[in-house]
């Protein structure tokens, strides 16, 4: 008993290393996940983020059927980069609404006619307070809203090829 | 020769390394940089600014970081205090959408309990220790 004890202070400094090293070797930085998912969607009226596209109210999401809510802005590179996956589940018959953040509709109007437009209602939100009340962090990130206008699912960061079945199957589990 | 290419191929990364994440073109948000004109006010904002992790360039506080995000949190923060809500109701705001890693200021619940809990804890055991020599060193 009395040896065990003696090894206890070289056990403890070993496992102070290993908490510092593990702390040292992870990411910097990791991504805040909305604490929203499984809450309605907070209020919020928005006007048309883009011309030709009408703005967004949180209640247009609470249809029946579920939507998919694309937080995007002009000025965002990997926006760009996960189009042609929006436009792939455009196509695959999800109702795609987007909340442009920090963003001027000539600006998004350039974006869309560039990278193609996947989108049917476009709010501005002009100082990301949206953005906020959903606990969304960044751009760009997509949330998958039930009929009820309840928040399901919370993808951060761009869509990339890979990830257009789980979202399928998001919008799917949320009918 | 290779040093001749090294040159070029420098050159060629750091033209390529150009930052990922633009920012807007849209202008700070009316209370981001904007004291608000009570000092009374304005010093309760700026103490909860300073206890609010930025979202973008985490490890920083939303009043110190340059991130745009983090000025449209100070632009709330100045907005719901000016609107007359109090410090915690707009931490507790916070922490419902973000969670409390948010929060540079634990709050005492069943996952943070041992930051106040555990210094107690160990100088107890400490005294537990202590009373033990001290016993052997009155017998000897």
């Amino acid at each position: 008993m009395k040896r065990l004890i003696l090894w206890a202070p070289l056990a403890l400094f070993i496992l102070f290393v290993a908490v510092f090293a593990s702390g040292l070797i992870s990411p910097s930085s990791h991504d805040i996940r909305s604490q929203m998912i499984g809450k309605p969607l907070p209020a919020f009226d928005l006007p048309s983020g883009a011309p030709g596209h009408p703005g967004l109210k949180q209640s247009a999401l609470a249809t029946g059927e579920p939507h998919l809510l694309n937080i995007f802005a002009s000025w965002c590179i990997p926006c760009a980069a996960e189009a042609p996956q929006l436009k792939q589940l455009a196509d695959a018959g999800v109702p795609i609404d987007a909340i442009a953040i920090r963003d001027r509709p000539e600006d998004v109007a350039s974006f869309l006619s560039r990278w193609g437009d996947p989108y049917r209602a476009i709010g501005s939100d002009v100082d990301s307070r949206v953005q906020m009340a959903m606990g969304s962090s960044g751009v760009p990130e997509t949330f998958v809203v039930d009929g009820k206008g309840i928040i399901r699912h919370q993808h951060i960061g761009q869509i990339m090829p890979e990830d257009v079945p789980a979202l399928l199957a998001a919008v799917r589990a949320a009918r | 020769m290779r040093r001749a290419l090294l040159l070029p191929c420098l050159g060629a990364l750091l033209a390529l390394s150009a930052p990922v994440l633009a920012d807007s073109l849209m202008p700070a948000a009316e209370l981001a940089d904007t004291q608000l004109p009570d000092p009374k006010q304005e010093a309760e904002a700026k103490a909860l600014m300073e206890t609010l992790r930025c979202l973008v360039c985490q490890g920083q506080s939303i009043a110190d970081s340059n991130a745009e995000m983090a000025g449209d949190m100070r632009a709330l923060v100045r907005r719901r205090i000016a609107a007359g809500e109090s410090p915690e109701q707009i931490r507790a705001w916070l922490v419902q959408r973000y969670g409390s890693w948010v929060s540079y200021e634990p709050t005492l619940n069943r996952m943070t309990w041992p930051l106040w809990g555990l210094p107690i804890i160990l100088l107890l055991v400490g005294l537990w220790l202590a009373r033990g020599r001290f016993k052997r060193s009155k017998r000897g």
